[in-house]
């Protein structure tokens, strides 16, 4: 044993939590609505700084959200609107995903998409592409077809980057253990540079998810029809400011619920990246 | 002693006059390279980056055809990819989506297809043992430590029963007590199996530890300058790297590496 001086007090000295650290996530999220909402309510219905035009109270703006709310689950004609920029989304979703994959392979996988193909793209993604509406328009008329056009064109270039990204994330020791156990392009394609790839393709899908609602709803906006981008332009024009606000709130659900299917199939397919990894690299 | 390179052995990998010529900037990789591996040996080339090591590391694999010269592995000249050479690589590179058994069957499975994959797992399972983790055939290779993971790696390597293991600095991603560990378990399972090995490395002291024979190679070109017979005897123990004998060896090589290297 060493023979350490006995005298002086221990080194002790207490490790503060910070306040936000001992707060739940959701008190704190709640804590925050509660605050915005009080400031909210204070400028509209309390001291009136904010016209009810420009924005409506909290208390307005419920009662609006309960009368959409009663409208949509009563089958009324905004159920019908809802329905229609679902099936606008819906469309315009999978014809990015079939298109953006397929180019996304022809870029990350033959020299010729690499070389020839992944220019126009760039060049191609740089355009405000909602300038193409009017184009759209044009073309497919004033119904669902011009706006799902717009959406999925909007929707495809997150997925043709992602994937052909996810087909180069393969490293080169990955890459030289498929050649070397002899293994077939194909194999290389499917056994090696599409999983490793996926989670990358899921991050496109998720900001595609995104452009896909942004898409649909600035078609409507733009080319009339009955969708919920209507609607919502209506009542704009109505002053209504209030349904705008209700209208915007049940469309973000539409959004989220993509979104989150997009993550939830992601979270199955893609299990291995949820637990730690390390092992693997070191 | 199966590890000695006896005169009688039989020849398994054989190289005569290999010279390797990039075509894209007309380098010169490797120029007059002779080597044979005889049944059960060791043998180790070390030599400074850019020395051709890993150029002729991949003509051996049939990754990279040679220029000019004779590869012949078996009676056959190797022209590719071939089932009966073994590779392993600096990292254990196994797929995160495949557990660990099906990562070792995984040669199998795209050469033979699936059925034949699935007869190979008892295989796997039983090479699982010989490496020490044969508790883990069935776990994601996230779960497992770096040392473990090397461990898979050797077993997928194993699983064809290649005539010759190429190795490829394979434990150099691995911390230092790790990686003498593994080296040590390397010896063992080579032992076991009668392996017919050759490795690629940076460390010397990994070399001479290993090795029945060192390759010392310079670069520009890429070239052996000497062949040094490794006389401690096996097997080999941690104990003699702190031997006045093994320090010699290991000075010697530095010796030959240093006079150009760094230069």
């Amino acid at each position: 044993m060493t023979d350490a001086p006995n005298t002086g007090p221990d080194t002790v000295w207490v490790e503060h939590e910070a306040l936000i650290d001992r707060i739940p996530r959701w008190a704190a999220m709640l804590g925050l609505a509660v605050i915005v909402i009080a400031i909210w309510d204070l400028a509209t219905a309390r001291m009136g700084w904010v016209s009810p035009i420009i924005l409506p109270s909290p208390g307005e703006t419920l009662s609006d959200l309960i009368f959409v709310g009663k409208n949509l689950l009563t089958g009324g004609y905004m159920l019908e609107a809802l329905w229609t920029t679902t099936r606008t989304v819906f469309w315009a979703f999978l014809i990015a995903i079939l298109i953006g994959f397929s180019l996304g392979l022809l870029v990350g996988e033959t020299k010729f998409g690499e070389r020839a193909v992944m220019p126009y793209l760039v060049a191609i993604d740089t355009m405000p592409k909602v300038a193409f509406a009017p184009l759209f328009i044009a073309w497919l008329g004033f119904d669902i077809s011009s706006k799902v056009a717009l959406a999925a064109f909007i929707a495809t270039f997150p997925i043709v980057v992602s994937t052909a990204a996810g087909l180069y994330a393969a490293s080169e020791n990955e890459r030289m253990l498929f050649k070397s156990i002899g293994a077939s392009r194909w194999q290389t394609l499917f056994g090696l540079k599409l999983p490793t790839g996926l989670p990358y393709i899921f991050t496109g899908l998720k900001i595609a998810s995104v452009g896909v609602m942004a898409g649909a709803i600035t078609g409507e906006f733009l080319g009339g029809g009955r969708g919920f981008g209507a609607l919502i332009r209506e009542s704009a024009s109505m002053l209504d400011t209030p349904r705008v606000f209700s209208l915007i709130l049940y469309l973000s659900l539409l959004g989220l619920a993509l979104f989150f299917l997009v993550a939830l199939i992601q979270k199955r397919l893609v299990f291995w990246t949820q637990s730690n990894r390390q092992g693997v690299v070191g | 002693m199966t590890a000695s390179p006896a005169a009688s052995a039989r020849p398994v990998y054989q190289i005569e006059r290999l010279s390797k010529t990039y075509a894209s900037n007309q380098l010169t990789a490797l120029t007059d390279v002779n080597l044979t591996l005889t049944k059960g040996e060791f043998v180790s080339v070390v030599g400074s980056s850019g020395c051709g090591k890993s150029t002729l590391l991949k003509i051996m694999a049939g990754l990279l055809p040679p220029t000019t010269g004779r590869v012949v592995l078996g009676d056959r000249p190797v022209t590719g990819p071939r089932d009966d050479i073994g590779m392993m690589f600096q990292q254990a590179t196994l797929l995160p989506w495949k557990t660990t058994v099906e990562n070792i069957v995984l040669p199998i499975g795209i050469r033979k297809g699936r059925a034949a994959a699935r007869a190979a797992v008892p295989r796997a399972q039983e090479l699982l043992r010989l490496v020490g983790i044969g508790d883990f055939g069935h776990v994601y290779p996230g779960e497992l430590s770096g040392g473990m993971a090397q461990r898979a790696s050797i077993c997928r390597m194993l699983i064809s029963n290649p005539e010759v293991l190429l190795l490829d600095e394979p434990f150099s991603a691995l911390d230092e007590l790790t990686r003498d560990f593994m080296n040590m378990e390397l010896q063992r399972i080579c032992a076991e199996q009668q392996s017919t090995a050759f490795l690629v490395t940076h460390s010397l002291a990994e070399a001479v530890i290993l090795s029945d024979r060192v390759l010392v190679m310079k670069p520009r070109p890429g070239r052996i300058v000497e062949e040094i017979v490794i006389d401690l005897p096996r097997p080999r123990t941690l104990e003699m790297i702190n031997t006045a004998h093994f320090g010699e060896i290991v000075g010697h090589i530095r010796d030959l590496l240093g006079k150009e290297a760094f230069q």
